[in-house]
């Protein structure tokens, strides 16, 4: 083990005179992660939805008011506004007839609910609902109305149980007073999101994370690539006509592999969590998942290395592989969201169970990456010990 | 390091044999070496000295033979032995984006060399290959010839028992391989065993107090370079040096009476011959009838360059 460690400080001493090593373990990361995070972090932003909505009651009655008060103003960053006439209203969310022009003090909807609108419901005549959208908010205006259709529809259940009511008592009742009550009384399904796939990072934590875990697999190709090249320089001869065994020197290059990726890592961590706020999650979780992620990059990497010929060719196709397994896992693009052949592949990257599990931190529960730790460990340790096989070639001087 | 086993070789090599894809590369070489000798292994390239001393080193499998460093067998697992061995390769075998002592400070440790005895050792090895004032420069800032000698300084560090030298001066400025030459005669005189491959008669005859005469795998012969002389007898070496057809022209002097042997070398005809003096003019009216353009003539007593030609009937050189 002595010797192994001799042979991992040497490469370290080697890799970090080496400016190449900061560009890649650290520099590139950083920096992409930054930009990243600038660029798409103002866009989620804005994706948030907020919104102002100008409503016009004409009828003044319960239902309408019923949406305004009950469904309306109980929707976060939504601000409601009134307005006396229909033309008031145009007027206020009209925007400028340039589909380009950014007008923001324009409300985003609006709402006009028809005089007699809760005698109608009541009477079980045809009403209607108005919605005025701003060409300029297209988002806001299709939230609008689709929150409309959803009102309309909940106004026709209604009818069908006041319906069910009369026809359970026998008698007529009082339309307007139970509908009113059935639309105030809270659904008794519930829809809760339990689904993993849908728990998010925030852009600047997803870039800052991809990137990490990208250029992870870079920062460990000089560890594991290090025995081609110690053969190539004649240094390998020396390593095995040296009273140690083989082993020490395999060792010693998985050493170095993972410090190097292990202090790059960690430097990438703490270095967005200051500079851009990326917000990590649970540090213990976050160190697992980290170790986990450096011993999968070994493995994969060492697998790939293990069976090309020379310096060159080993760092050709580890860089692709590296390249093809982060897009799969959705280190550049989200694809978690996505469905189908794709969506499933993306488990095949490690990547993407860095990801998966960094994102299901964001509960807060330390346990959630379990899962995500044990898989990524799996993939190290696999593809390191079928690495063993081509590496036992590349161990002859 | 100490030898301990009095009267028992440093090395003993019996048997080697090695092949690569079904093409024999060494074949039953057997040769030892005693404390304080050194020991030749003369041959052209290709010859299968690399092969041999690779196995040797422990860097390459044998297909068969056995290697007794000190008097025990060399398996894989006795890495205790190989403390015994001091390996420089042919090509530099050094990180150049370390400084010399880091160099010698890494290959150190990994021979269990440590502190005040480790520097001690650095400082001493410093001083044979004339680094002590480069010692903390870059390695990739040395000439090639500083490189050299730091590629042997690592081989001596860790003061071993026998020391294999595999063609040291291959591509090396004449200064820096005198002085390479002078250390390998220096380390020789202080008692270590060496194991010196060289495609040059020159150095053999230097260094080397026994020979071993390799080719295409084996050794055709081996002793003193007195003893390998005398198996040419009293014949003469004649040199060429000439341009024009010289295969038509070494056949044609291989017909005439008193010569024993001929070959093609580079630009030249080297043969071995009854009477250099009597069979000059007919050797030079026949090379001359063959179209060969003759533009030197070195006559010589009979060298390792002779014995070989007489022995394997090709140059050195070829």
């Amino acid at each position: 083990m002595r010797a192994a460690w001799t042979i991992a400080l040497k490469d370290l001493r080697q890799r970090l005179r080496d400016r190449s090593a900061y560009i890649i373990g650290i520099g590139a990361p950083l920096g992409l992660a930054l930009i990243f995070g600038f660029v798409f972090g103002p866009l989620q932003e804005e994706y948030e939805y907020s919104a102002t909505v100008v409503v016009v009651d004409l009828d003044g009655g319960p239902v309408s008011e019923l949406f305004i008060e009950g469904t309306l103003a109980q929707l976060p960053d939504v601000e409601v506004q009134r307005a006396a006439t229909v033309e008031a209203a145009t007027e206020m969310v009209a925007g400028d007839p340039n589909p380009l022009s950014q007008d923001s003090d324009k409300a985003d909807a609006a709402f006009v609910f028809p005089p007699n609108f809760s005698a109608d419901v009541q009477s079980e005549r045809p009403v209607e609902i108005q919605v005025i959208g701003n060409r300029q908010s297209q988002t806001a205006a299709g939230l609008a109305a689709s929150l409309a259709e959803g009102y309309a529809s909940e106004l026709s259940s209604v009818r069908v149980a006041v319906a069910t009511v009369e026809e359970l008592v026998g008698a007529e009742v009082d339309r307007l007073a139970t509908g009113v009550a059935i639309l105030q009384t809270e659904s008794p399904a519930t829809l809760v999101d339990i689904t993993t796939d849908t728990k998010q990072l925030d852009a600047v934590t997803y870039y800052a994370a991809g990137m990490a875990i990208f250029f992870l697999f870079f920062t460990v190709q000089f560890g594991v690539t290090s025995i081609l090249r110690e053969r190539a320089d004649g240094t390998l001869g020396r390593l095995v006509a040296a009273p140690i065994g083989k082993s020490s020197i395999v060792a010693g290059k998985a050493i170095s592999a993972f410090l190097l990726g292990l202090i790059s890592s960690a430097v990438l961590v703490v270095a967005t969590n200051y500079a851009v706020d990326a917000k990590w999650g649970e540090p213990l979780g976050v160190a697992a998942l980290v170790l986990a992620g450096v011993i999968a990059a070994i493995g994969v990497m060492a697998l790939v290395s293990a069976f090309a010929k020379t310096v060159e060719q080993a760092l050709a196709l580890s860089s692709g592989v590296a390249i093809v397994l982060g897009f799969l896992g959705g280190t550049f693009v989200d694809v978690s969201g996505g469905q189908g052949f794709l969506a499933t592949l993306r488990y095949a990257s490690p990547h993407a169970w860095f990801m998966q599990g960094l994102a299901d931190l964001t509960t807060g529960d330390v346990s959630v990456v379990v899962v995500p730790v044990l898989v990524m460990l799996a993939f190290g340790v696999i593809a390191g010990a079928l690495s063993l096989t081509g590496m036992r070639r590349g161990l002859q001087p | 390091m100490q030898y301990a086993p009095p009267n028992e070789p440093v090395l003993r090599c019996s048997g080697l044999r090695k092949a690569f894809d079904g093409l024999v590369a060494v074949d039953d070489v057997s040769f030892h070496i005693q404390p304080g000798e050194t020991y030749g292994l003369l041959g052209p390239n290709g010859a299968g000295k690399t092969t041999a001393i690779s196995m040797i080193a422990g860097l390459l499998e044998m297909d068969a033979g056995e290697v007794y460093i000190v008097g025990q067998p060399l398996r894989r697992s006795a890495r205790e032995l190989r403390r015994h061995i001091g390996y420089v390769p042919q090509d530099l075998a050094i990180y150049p984006d370390l400084s010399g002592r880091e160099n010698l400070e890494f290959f150190g440790h990994l021979y269990l060399m440590r502190g005040a005895e480790l520097d001690r050792r650095i400082a001493e090895v410093l001083d044979v290959i004339q680094l002590t004032d480069r010692a903390d420069d870059r390695s990739d800032e040395y000439s090639g010839g500083m490189k050299r000698r730091l590629n042997i300084g690592i081989g001596l560090l860790h003061e071993p028992t026998l020391l294999i030298l595999d063609e040291p001066t291959v591509g090396v400025d004449p200064q820096s391989r005198n002085a390479i030459l002078e250390s390998v005669e220096r380390l020789g005189a202080e008692g270590l065993a060496v194991l010196y491959t060289t495609h040059y008669m020159e150095e053999a005859e230097r260094l080397c107090d026994r020979v071993g005469i390799i080719d295409k795998g084996q050794i055709k012969a081996e002793g003193t370079q007195r003893e390998l002389v005398q198996l040419v007898g009293g014949q003469d070496y004649i040199h060429l040096e000439a341009t024009g057809p010289l295969l038509a022209g070494s056949e044609a002097l291989s017909h005439l009476a008193g010569v024993a042997k001929t070959a093609v070398a580079e630009h030249a005809i080297d043969l071995v011959v009854q009477d250099a003096h009597d069979q000059l003019p007919k050797i030079l009216e026949t090379v001359g009838g063959s179209g060969v353009h003759v533009e030197g003539v070195d006559l010589d007593t009979t060298n390792l360059e002779s014995v070989f030609l007489h022995l394997t009937g090709r140059a050195l050189r070829e």
